[in-house]
């Protein structure tokens, strides 16, 4: 175990350098000089020269990459372009507003994706399979952004019974979770990031679930006497793993793939950062909030990873 | 699987019917289907995912017949007709906040959302198919090379990855689909990989080789009509992903530029008057609903059909 421990960890910091260099290349991509932003239309030459001497961006481009990740590495990620705030703390408290969300759309979406799977897959063919099937196609051909929009129309326009947008009165600083005035505003957003998860989970606990269910141990359990509820104890648990890697691309994606359902609701979270950023162009605060992002991304996929193996020692193997 | 092999190793005639002595026996009593004889035989027996399959189809129709269905100029703007219910003066879907009319909007609008759902699929199975073949084939230190780096782009969430390349390179229709290429090249080059590793250890690689078949000619008789099945389904399942997130990027202001008609754009746009006219506002999300949808439907039916297992 310590050594897959080991060697699983090894193998995501060559992915995690990466990744930082693929966040790095981000501001060459962007058409123009990254110095744009910056100065005034009508600097002169030497006044780029010492800008540009000053931000670095007279040495040679591995250099300026070592000189910006070993910045990185020490939590200096920059100043912001359109607030001029410390980009580590944008980032930080972006990222502590999507957490909220997630904090109750994984266990929305985790649940309940699961148990309508393993309903599906344990009655295949059967009317409740092709019900649940068929909200799951619904569930991962629903474009999120268009859900909110709809859900706004009727909970909060047409019966007006929840907040349309935005974290409350008192903002991300004052939000009180166990008051029911400031909770009310997770609701609709919460509902309308699961849908796509379920939907996803749903698809693969079914296809896992109908698999096992046809190898042939659980015919020898039944042969031994077990109840119907023990053998779906068994059978969930031996389906579990596939499910496992596809529950932490969502999770992934409902930490950075919010931004879509984020900006709808103007949730100040990590995704409506990012939105913000590309429309001011503001290169520092982009590049932090995707360098981070991605990287909790590798980090969750490695934590899977481990948990898989400990439910299925099998994979330590391979 | 293994069906797939019999459409590709034609079994050799039986020694006795060389020989000419068993000339006379009848042929076995069961026909049998080819490969894709047998798929569109299934499919042709499955008639929901025909009508879905013909949904499709209408929608394409539609889209690139919009010059002549369209009742109204899309483009054509109108200060007292802005925001306008259903049916209003002829407006069969209403007007949008710049009194265009919607119908004619959504349907200009299919041409610039399906394509930019379509287009990045066809491009990166063709780059991800043919670096996922090369790397499965080659194996070894080649294999290594690509696969780590599709690994590195895999370690984005999808729809971060499309944000931030477009983002990064200012947006436009180009780069949105530039953007949604990249993000979809790694996946479609570890299924084309996988596919090519198991069929590359089978034993009909290892027979071509032995009667003289050079690698060009191995890969393509042998290996792409295997790799093919998993690589058309995972693209057909592809579209809609790329559907939705090509409008996403155009809600995000990523995609197609205003004036032009795009569902995406048009959902963006019209959020601000929900309090107005809210089911016109709903209906761009609603046309980007139905076509992903109906791909994903009609790449589910594909796939039961081609028995493919992923």
């Amino acid at each position: 175990m310590g050594k897959y421990v080991l060697r699983r960890i090894l193998y995501a910091i060559p992915i995690a350098f990466g990744v930082s260099i693929v966040c790095f290349s981000l501001v060459y991509l962007a058409p123009g000089d990254p110095l744009q932003t910056v100065l005034p239309p009508d600097a002169t030459a030497d006044t780029i020269a010492i800008v540009k001497h000053a931000y670095g961006f007279d040495k040679p481009l591995p250099v300026q990459f070592l000189i910006w990740l070993g910045r990185v590495l020490g939590g200096d990620f920059g100043i912001s372009i359109a607030t001029r705030r410390p980009v580590i703390l944008e980032v930080s408290q972006a990222l502590a507003n999507t957490s909220l969300l997630a904090l109750f759309a994984v266990p929305l979406a985790f649940t309940t994706g699961y148990a309508m799977g393993a309903v599906a897959g344990w009655f295949p063919g059967r009317r409740i399979d092709r019900l649940v099937t068929g909200a799951a196609v619904v569930g991962v051909s629903l474009p999120n952004y268009w859900l909110g929009i709809v859900l706004v129309i009727v909970f909060a326009v047409e019966y007006m019974v929840l907040p349309a947008t935005g974290m409350g009165p008192n903002g991300s600083p004052g939000f009180n979770i166990l008051s029911w005035n400031d909770a009310q505003y997770l609701v609709l957003p919460v509902v309308t990031l699961a849908m796509i998860p379920i939907g996803i989970i749903a698809r693969t606990t079914r296809a896992a679930v109908a698999e096992v269910r046809n190898q042939d141990f659980v015919q020898a359990l039944r042969a031994k006497g077990l109840s119907e509820w023990a053998i779906l104890r068994h059978v969930l648990k031996n389906a579990l793993p596939p499910v496992m890697a596809v529950m932490g691309l969502q999770f992934g994606y409902l930490l950075g793939g919010s931004i879509l359902v984020e900006t709808v609701f103007t949730w100040p979270g990590s995704g409506f950062l990012l939105s913000k950023a590309i429309i001011n162009r503001d290169v520092p605060v982009l590049q932090g909030t995707i360098l981070t992002l991605s990287l909790i991304f590798v980090a969750v996929n490695l934590v899977v990873d481990l948990l898989q193996s400990l439910v299925d020692p099998r994979i330590r193997r391979g | 699987m293994a069906e797939i092999n019999e459409l590709i190793v034609s079994e050799p005639p039986p020694l006795a019917d060389r020989a000419g002595v068993g000339a006379k026996q009848t042929p076995p009593p069961t026909r049998v289907r080819g490969y894709w004889r047998s798929v569109g035989f299934r499919l042709r027996h499955d008639p929901a995912t025909l009508a879905f399959a013909a949904i499709v189809l209408l929608i394409v129709l539609a889209a690139l017949l919009a010059p002549a269905l369209a009742p109204f100029d899309p483009y054509k703007e109108s200060i007292i007709g802005r925001l306008k219910p259903f049916g209003w003066r002829g407006h069969l879907l209403g007007t949008d906040e710049l009194g265009r009319d919607m119908l004619s909007r959504l349907l200009y609008g299919g041409r610039v959302s399906l394509l930019m759902g379509v287009l990045p699929v066809l491009i990166a199975t063709l780059i991800g198919g043919l670096l996922g073949v090369v790397a499965g084939f080659l194996g070894g230190r080649t294999n290594t090379a690509i696969m780590r780096m599709m690994d590195v782009f895999y370690a984005f969430p999808s729809v971060l990855l499309a944000v931030a390349i477009a983002g990064a390179m200012g947006g436009g229709m180009a780069n949105g689909m530039l953007a949604l290429s990249l993000v979809f090249i790694p996946p479609m080059c570890r299924v084309a990989e996988t596919a090519t590793t198991q069929v590359r250890a089978l034993d009909f690689i290892e027979a071509a080789r032995a009667s003289g078949a050079g690698t060009l000619t191995i890969i393509r008789y042998h290996v792409l009509g295997n790799v093919l099945g998993p690589v058309l389904i995972y693209a057909s399942s592809l579209v809609s992903v790329s559907v939705l997130l090509a409008s996403g990027l155009s809600f995000l202001g990523l995609g197609v530029r205003p004036p032009v008609p795009d569902w995406g754009l048009m959902l963006s746009t019209l959020r601000q008057s929900i309090y107005v006219v809210p089911y016109v506002c709903a209906l761009p999300g609603a046309a980007i609903f139905v076509t992903s949808i109906c791909f994903n439907l009609v790449s589910d039916g594909l796939r039961s059909a081609m028995d493919v297992r992923m």
